[in-house]
């Protein structure tokens, strides 16, 4: 299974190295990486397979989500499945 | 592969756009559960409910966490009690009420939907009863929604129930007047109720459908609102219809995808997707500003009713391609409370009842959370109700009234609900005595189908 981790918010130092940390800590490989400006935030995009983690989703979604908060940053991990259904027919 | 511009897309209408699943609704039949002791049949409700609802509300979230969108809502509709009621007809049905509301707070769910009578034509055994603790039932629990069906396409117009539910809605608002008249808001009646209808107050789980199902519904009038804001000036009609479809179509796979996996995960046999766009009284989560958003300078002014009926065959061609099965009520709803451009346009007086009337005719339910003078007479919210059924009964469509008579205030001042029932002001009503066609009672019969003109 894919899942997309997406960071948003103002760019810090070392955020990548923090987000690609934290995935390496739960066996999670990462795929892809692109950052881009969005209405003047910082937004990076992380494709990640996620068929070897070692804790439970929810776990996952939840560490990434404290990650973003204690970083003043929005951190999301959505499975792909939603954006496959909804940008592809 | 995934393409940026697509993931930037989706996060934005979750994070800015408000979009998200506003209902995963539970479908449980309650046929089995009849008993002529009142006391067996509600601990047989409890247990079926608390039973097959058990892992809804977990399930929910789970998804809601795995896929990142947010499912505001967890629901159960049953059957309509009344035809429980119909087995022991001495016994008082707000013992089933008690076994609902016991049921919600034992699994988590926000509301249950079916404490509901369905006397198109007539009154069965149990309908009447039911009918008549409704403001009781109302007004002692707080989780369970009621509806009562009083006409249809095929069947006309019960007016007898008319009549009654004049009084009913109004006793209603009486015995919550404490607490802005609440009860109410957990009421409607309505004209061709879909059984298949996710959506509170007027879910329940039809005869017709299976033992037990998940129908889930959409909203995201801030998504549909951003799309059009986007277009240029210069877009015609068509760009914004077809700007509209698009994105429900977006909106809809998202709540199919949903509906799947809440199916898979829950053994439970997917029912349909409803494709509602259904506002918040949050900013940004407006009908009423999709409808600002093609022109119009407010809601209520003229032209409402042309973009209503544009943005409403919108969402539902979108819509109708990004679902297995689509059902419920679809389309656009109109709540004035529960809409912050609606709530602004009726305080300043742009929208009144009798423009909301003639947009029903083309949105997807009816008068829907209008907050009304407390000393409106009950013949008068019958003849409301007639209305309305009258629109729906015509066009083949499901209409319904949710009025709240606020008691002890006039027009202009405000009731306040919370929560997603929002509040707004009183709004005034033509109070022009319409009690003897209301009294003479009867019914209206099934209109002609061909000659329509």
């Amino acid at each position: 299974m894919r899942a997309v981790i997406t960071v948003v918010g103002k760019d810090t130092v070392g955020i990548l190295a923090k987000v690609s940390t934290f995935c390496a800590s739960h066996n999670v490989s990462i795929t892809d990486v692109t950052q881009t400006v969005l209405q003047d935030m910082f937004c990076m995009i992380m494709i990640c397979d996620t068929k070897d983690l070692n804790c439970p989703f929810g776990e996952f979604v939840d560490e990434a989500d404290k990650i973003g908060a204690d970083n003043g940053l929005s951190v999301r991990v959505m499975h792909e499945d939603i954006f496959n259904s909804m940008h592809r027919i | 592969m995934i393409e940026t511009k697509d993931i930037l897309e989706t996060i934005q209408m979750i994070q800015d756009e408000h979009l998200d699943i506003r209902t995963t609704t539970m479908g449980i039949s309650l046929i089995d559960c009849i008993d002529a002791d009142i006391n067996k049949a509600a601990v047989k409700v409890y247990d079926k409910i608390t039973a097959y609802a058990e892992k809804l509300v977990p399930t929910a979230e789970q998804i809601e966490k795995e896929l990142g969108i947010p499912i505001i809502n967890k629901r159960i509709a049953v059957t309509p009690i009344a035809m429980l009621c119909g087995a022991c007809p001495s016994s008082d049905p707000i013992k089933f009420a008690y076994a609902l509301e016991k049921a919600a707070n034992e699994v988590g769910v926000n509301f249950i939907g079916g404490y509901s009578a369905l006397v198109q034509k007539g009154f069965a055994n149990g309908d009447y009863s039911l009918i008549e603790s409704i403001p009781r039932a109302m007004a002692e629990t707080n989780h369970i929604c009621s509806s009562v069906n009083i006409g249809s396409t095929k069947a006309g117009i019960n007016m007898d129930a008319v009549k009654k539910m004049g009084v009913i809605v109004k006793q209603t608002a009486e015995l919550t007047k404490d607490r802005d008249c609440i009860g109410a808001a957990k009421l409607v009646v309505l004209c061709n109720a879909p059984e298949d209808n996710p959506f509170m107050a007027g879910a329940f789980h039809g005869v017709g459908e299976p033992d037990c199902v998940i129908n889930v519904g959409v909203s995201g009038p801030g998504v549909v609102r951003a799309a059009i804001a986007k277009a240029p000036d210069n877009a015609t009609v068509n760009d914004i219809a077809d700007l509209i479809r698009r994105t429900a179509f977006k909106i809809t796979r998202m709540g199919q995808l949903v509906a799947q996996e809440a199916s898979k995960r829950l053994c439970v046999p997917f029912g349909i997707v409803d494709l509602s766009l259904a506002p918040t009284p949050a900013v940004g989560d407006s009908v009423a500003h999709i409808l600002e958003e093609m022109g119009l300078s407010q809601c209520g002014s003229a032209g409402t009713t042309a973009c209503l009926a544009m943005l409403n065959d919108a969402v539902k061609k979108g819509g109708v391609m990004a679902s297995s099965h689509v059902g419920g009520l679809s389309g656009a709803f109109i709540p004035v409370t529960e809409d912050a451009g609606m709530i602004d346009a009726a305080r300043s007086g742009c929208l009144t009842i009798e423009k909301l009337e003639a947009m029903t005719s083309v949105c997807s339910v009816g008068l829907d959370m209008i907050n009304i003078p407390g000393d409106t007479s009950a013949e008068v919210i019958s003849a409301i109700i007639a209305d309305e059924a009258a629109i729906g009964m015509i066009n083949s469509k499901t209409t319904a009234v949710r009025v709240i008579p606020a008691i002890g205030k006039k027009a202009g001042e405000e009731l306040q609900f919370g929560g997603l029932l929002g509040g707004g002001p009183v709004m005034k009503v033509n109070t022009a005595d319409p009690s003897k066609f209301i009294h003479r009672g009867g019914r209206i019969p099934a209109p002609i189908q061909s000659l329509k003109n």
